[in-house]
């Protein structure tokens, strides 16, 4: 389905801490549900580039989950103030508009479509790449798939999201595991050690693997996928300026020589589409 | 109604070249797009005789109410646009202007007539911000490249030559005097502006390429500036861009002398932009005088 033509002016609904992210929800009353891996690019009404300063750009944000509200659906955005864009949007207040163009770009897809052999998923998020895991995980529990969860934090400061997107009732869903770098949960280490060694274990291999987070934690899923001979689904983050193909700003480029823009051909890329996940 | 060399459009906002990828959008967005297509002409982004990928990967950078780019004109070559593109672009509700560009007389040449050929393409804008393989020099910031290369073009066809001015130089308008003189039919400016970033994370330059163009509200008063000069220095119609992102910007730029004006970066932020301006434009040039300002320091 393709998204309504422009940006439209979307209500926050509300907008509260997560551990060190925050996560705000805009009501839609407009846009069709988006799928699982797409983004919206946002911009707040006010305080947005205005006297000339920055932000000037709208940001692209993924969806980390979504529901239908009274008019229209409600979307929600996990988000961690890096930079002037999303110290504004974490700044957003209940009642103030939003600039929203989308829902853009591709979503991933079901373990069959990516290989008719698979029976599950496993999915591997970390830090605020968590997020379109989220809308994800709930799409493949409705559809009965089997699916495992691993997330993997820096350390307590930079994490959130988990109560929120990842927990039924109080506690933790039962197939979610954790990592942290510096063991405030779970293992301590990366969450690519728990992938590694589910991807020994026998069962893992007729699983595809759904991903997001940091570059460098992105290229080492895809060099453990391939060395596995498993397929992944790799969301990818890329500077964009607009969001719907006009920048050329966002280019990824492609294993077999040239560019993909990122907004239009992605920003879900299957890992033997890429030759890397560019990291500094 | 305005016009161009005798093209009719609708209203005076058309795009900058490069800045919107019609055949994308439509994908995003679906036929919505042409129902309410927002420009009064569509310029398309640059064709180069043979297809080019673009440069590496950082690509933008965002700066104080604009952003740099190097994209390196990615497209798919003079065929590739022929037979793939241009039957989309064709579809489009309004004139098609087509931007090419080559780094010698002889591969502009075969440019612009196999694109002016087309019955679809209205007019051609030459983008004259390139080397010229045999002399080394930028055309465009060459009186004497300009003119030679337009003497060299303006034979081949009858349909409107636009020239898309580089601002990178001291005298836009010694080009825009040549342009004229080799048989120009209109002029377009400004092209981006050249400028760096250092990623602070790094202390390295931000973008791949080293250097890239400037573009957005930053540049505007140059941009306006240049118009004024091009337009005190030649007869032709100017089509003026440069950080537009409201009617009352685009009111400034007719104001200076320019025919039409072209939205580039504001469609980013705002895929509606163009015809949200031409709205704003529309009612900024019929209704009561904009509040006066005497110094625009409040």
């Amino acid at each position: 389905m393709s998204a309504p033509f422009g940006r439209r002016l979307c209500e926050v609904a509300e907008n509260a801490a997560s551990g060190g992210y925050r996560i705000f929800s805009l009501l839609d009353r407009e846009g069709p549900a988006p799928a699982p891996g797409q983004f919206y690019m946002l911009a707040s009404e006010r305080s947005w580039g205005e006297g000339g300063g920055r932000p000037f750009l709208p940001r692209a944000i993924s969806v980390a989950e979504t529901a239908p509200a009274k008019e229209g659906v409600r979307l929600d955005f996990l988000v961690e103030g890096v930079g002037p864009g999303t110290d504004r949007l974490c700044e957003l207040e209940a009642g103030e508009g939003v600039w929203v163009t989308g829902p853009l770009g591709n979503s991933f897809s079901t373990p069959k479509e990516v290989n008719p052999d698979a029976a599950g998923a496993i999915l591997v998020g970390g830090g605020i790449g968590i997020a379109p895991l989220a809308i994800w995980r709930r799409h493949l529990v409705e559809r009965g798939i089997p699916l495992r969860v691993l997330l993997g934090f820096r350390n307590q400061e930079h994490s959130g999201g988990l109560d929120e997107l990842f927990c039924s009732g109080d506690t933790l869903c039962p197939d979610v595991r954790l990592a942290s770098e510096d063991g405030h949960a779970g293992h301590q280490g990366y969450v690519t050690d728990l992938l590694a060694t589910m991807l020994a274990g026998d069962d893992a291999t007729s699983a595809v693997v759904y991903s997001c987070g940091p570059p460098a934690m992105l290229e080492a899923v895809r060099i453990l996928c391939a060395e596995h001979g498993i397929a992944c689904d790799l969301a990818l983050e890329s500077p964009m300026a607009c969001g719907f193909g006009a920048c050329f700003g966002c280019a990824v480029p492609k294993v077999d020589g040239g560019y993909m823009r990122l907004c239009v051909d992605g920003p879900v890329v299957r890992g033997d589409a890429i030759a890397e996940v560019a990291h500094a | 109604m305005p016009e161009l060399c005798g093209i009719e459009l609708a209203h005076p906002v058309i795009n900058a070249s490069g800045t919107y990828d019609a055949i994308a959008a439509r994908k995003v967005f679906g036929d919505e797009l042409l129902e309410a297509f927002p420009f009064s002409a569509f310029v398309s982004k640059t064709i180069t005789p043979e297809p080019r990928a673009g440069n590496a990967p950082q690509r933008i950078w965002e700066t104080p109410a604009g952003m740099i780019n190097s994209i390196g004109l990615p497209n798919k070559g003079l065929e590739g646009f022929l037979v793939q593109d241009l039957p989309q672009l064709a579809e489009l509700p309004v004139p098609l202007i087509v931007s090419v560009m080559a780094t010698g007389r002889s591969e502009f040449a075969r440019l612009v007539e196999a694109v002016a050929a087309r019955e679809e393409v209205a007019a051609v804008e030459l983008n004259v911000s390139c080397p010229n393989v045999h002399s080394g020099l930028i055309v465009g910031e060459q009186p004497a490249e300009t003119e030679a290369l337009l003497e060299t073009l303006r034979p081949l066809t009858q349909k409107p030559l636009i020239v898309k001015l580089t601002p990178n130089i001291a005298s836009p308008d010694a080009v825009a005097v040549a342009a004229e003189a080799g048989g120009a039919d209109a002029v377009s400016l400004i092209n981006t502006l050249k400028a760096s970033a250092i990623d602070p994370a790094t202390g390295a330059p931000a973008l791949a390429a080293g250097h890239g163009g400037l573009s957005g509200p930053a540049v505007r008063p140059i941009a306006l500036q240049q118009l004024r000069a091009v337009r005190a220095a030649v007869e032709l119609p100017l089509i003026g861009m440069g950080g537009i992102s409201s009617g009352a910007d685009a009111a400034e730029f007719l104001a200076a002398g320019a025919a039409l004006v072209a939205v580039g970066t504001e469609s980013f932020r705002d895929p509606r932009a163009g015809s949200r301006i031409a709205k704003e434009l529309e009612t900024a040039m019929s209704g009561a005088p904009a509040r006066v300002r005497a110094l625009d320091l409040q």
